[in-house]
């Protein structure tokens, strides 16, 4: 009896620590064949322990280069949409203007469509314009689909700021640059930052407007898909338990950092 | 479609009257959004144009192809790649009821009852995305394997028999069936589900659960009456953000179903990586576009929000 009262009065708990386990098991699996030694071409068996990829993760030819290729243009799609996005959201909150309603409707469209739509478009363009398809036509991609999601980053923010702190700054004499560098950009960082954030992450990661503009540039998403057909070398997935580690390492740096300033300002 | 692209409702912007006046004021907004808007014009209210006249258009990649308002391709599309579509808006939609199920009371447990472990859940949840989805969707190849452990449990509990019977699964395989494939939209877009149901649950006031108990509710109805409406917004962008991705998404189907499962999305990649028929291609993706735009419409429009990001 105390059992099934115990059981009723958690069930939330135990349901959600199912689902959370459901999302992490295949980080743990993906774990674990890090260090398996496959017999074959694949590895979806496990045969037997062996820290051979963690000691040579490059050692594939062109997957160290697709993951440095990958970085890079995550690197500039990132800039490139919170640049765009931060000036759009900043506009958007900020201003009256005519057309707003169109504008808010061609940002939100990129998200509410389908990828492969986007990216079969795209490529529809890019051929009618005879672009030859590489760096360039995934970057521009890049930056087209992250925009949104900066946007939307950003402008939560930002209407969330008290005007008064700027008008406040000017009627000190501060000119609109001073104003917009010393006050209005230190409080719209954090919104900035988790649109950069997003961006880098969506970017790094994407594979379907990829697949459809890259040619036969290779990103890292790109050479995952044509090792599972070939056949996956064990150093994919000590690449990606890499990436978590390093992830929720750094979410916790960020953490710790963020308390430890909260703490001296108070 | 005039739903949909009504500026979701923002706090009265500030008066630009208020403002000291600067000469530059009423150009400001327009330098500050030209380059912005000028990229999302050019790459991607273009393309989406460029690939209605493709849809239209008749020719060879040979011959070159060109606008002959040929819609005869919309109904040849569709008439050979209907159970595609169909398949998609099936398992899409059945990702999306998956997600809520599994999602609400992960997103609950985090709002409410998390306490100090609030932080770590969360990034548990986030983290996952800075691993390759890719190699994630791999590791769902292993999990799922033939003679594996959790098709051997699934087995041993009956559970295959069952699945069989609807068609879900076949044989004591799991992986190249239906199963495999809903399994792995579901894993793939549950985070864009627990993080907006997180959100909107979050801003609910807990005293709001208190009162209810004071005035002799059960658990389950406050549940039925407070909580849930109150999450309704979580509920219509997480359904939104998991329906829209699934309905398109090829990657699932192509690593974990077979050609019985092939989905809208695989049509379409193939159509325009490999058959390279372009009309045809742009056709059915410009089907799948109208397909979800009308679901998100229909869907805004009933649970009569507009706040969706």
């Amino acid at each position: 009896m105390a059992f099934v009262k115990w059981f009723r009065r958690n069930l939330v708990v135990i349901a959600g620590l199912l689902t959370l386990a459901y999302l992490l098991l295949p980080n743990v699996v993906v774990t674990v064949f890090s260090l398996n030694r496959p017999k074959g071409r694949f590895n979806y068996q496990w045969q037997e322990f062996s820290t051979d990829a963690w000691r040579d993760p490059c050692g594939v030819s062109g997957l160290c280069e697709s993951l440095g290729l990958s970085l890079q243009i995550a690197f500039w799609a990132t800039l490139g949409a919170t640049l765009l996005g931060t000036m759009i959201a900043f506009a958007l909150v900020r201003y009256r203007f005519r057309a707003r309603g169109a504008v808010n409707s061609l940002i939100f469209l990129p998200m509410a469509m389908p990828e492969v739509v986007m990216a079969a478009s795209l490529l529809t363009l890019f051929l009618n314009m005879g672009a030859e398809l590489g760096f360039w036509t995934v970057l521009i991609a890049h930056i087209m689909f992250c925009l949104s999601f900066v946007v939307v980053a950003v402008k939560a923010r930002v209407m969330s700021m008290d005007p008064r702190l700027e008008q406040a700054a000017q009627d000190l004499y501060a000119g609109p640059v001073q104003t917009f560098l010393r006050v209005t950009l230190p409080i719209a960082a954090p919104g900035i930052a988790a649109g950069a954030l997003l961006a880098f992450a969506l970017s790094f990661d994407d594979f379907i407007i990829t697949n459809f503009n890259a040619g036969s540039t290779v990103t890292f998403p790109m050479f995952v898909w044509g090792s599972a057909q070939r056949g996956t070398p064990v150093q994919i997935n000590v690449i990606g338990t890499a990436m978590f580690v390093v992830a929720v390492l750094l979410v916790l740096v960020s953490m710790a950092v963020g308390n430890r300033r909260r703490r001296q300002k108070a | 479609m005039a739903t949909v692209t009504e500026a979701p409702p923002t706090p009265a912007p500030v008066a630009p009257e208020k403002k000291p006046p600067r000469k530059r004021g009423r150009r400001t907004p327009y330098l500050l959004l030209l380059p912005g808007l000028l990229w999302l014009v050019v790459f991607f209210a273009l393309p989406v144009i460029y690939q209605a006249s493709t849809s239209v258009q008749t020719g060879s990649l040979e011959e070159g192809y060109e606008v002959t308002w040929h819609f005869a391709t919309y109904w040849d599309a569709l008439s050979e790649y209907w159970p595609q579509f169909v398949r998609s808006v099936l398992y899409a939609a059945s990702a999306t009821v998956l997600c809520l199920l599994l999602g609400y009371p992960l997103a609950y447990l985090i709002a409410f009852r998390a306490g100090r472990w609030r932080n770590l859940i969360m990034i548990l949840v986030i983290a996952p995305f800075f691993t390759s989805f890719l190699i994630r969707t791999l590791a769902w190849k292993t999990i799922l394997a033939d003679g594996g452990p959790v098709v051997g449990a699934l087995d041993a509990l009956h559970v295959l028999d069952v699945t069989a019977f609807l068609g879900w699964t076949a044989g004591d395989r799991v992986l190249a069936t239906p199963l495999a494939v809903v399994c792995g939209l579901t894993y793939n877009f549950l985070p864009f589900m627990i993080l907006p149901l997180y959100t909107s649950l979050e801003r609910i006031d807990p005293r709001l659960h208190e009162a209810a108990g004071d005035l002799y509710a059960e658990p389950s109805t406050t549940f039925r009456k407070v909580t849930f409406p109150l999450s309704m917004p979580g509920v219509v962008s997480g359904t939104l953000l998991t329906f829209i991705p699934a309905s398109g998404d090829y990657i699932n189907a192509d690593l974990l179903g077979s050609t019985d499962t092939r989905m809208a999305g695989n049509v379409i990649q193939s159509q325009f990586l490999r058959i390279l028929d372009y009309p045809t291609a742009a056709a059915l993706s410009f089907i799948l576009m109208a397909a979800v735009l009308a679901v998100v419409t229909v869907h805004i429009r009933k649970s009569g929000t507009e706040d969706l990001v």
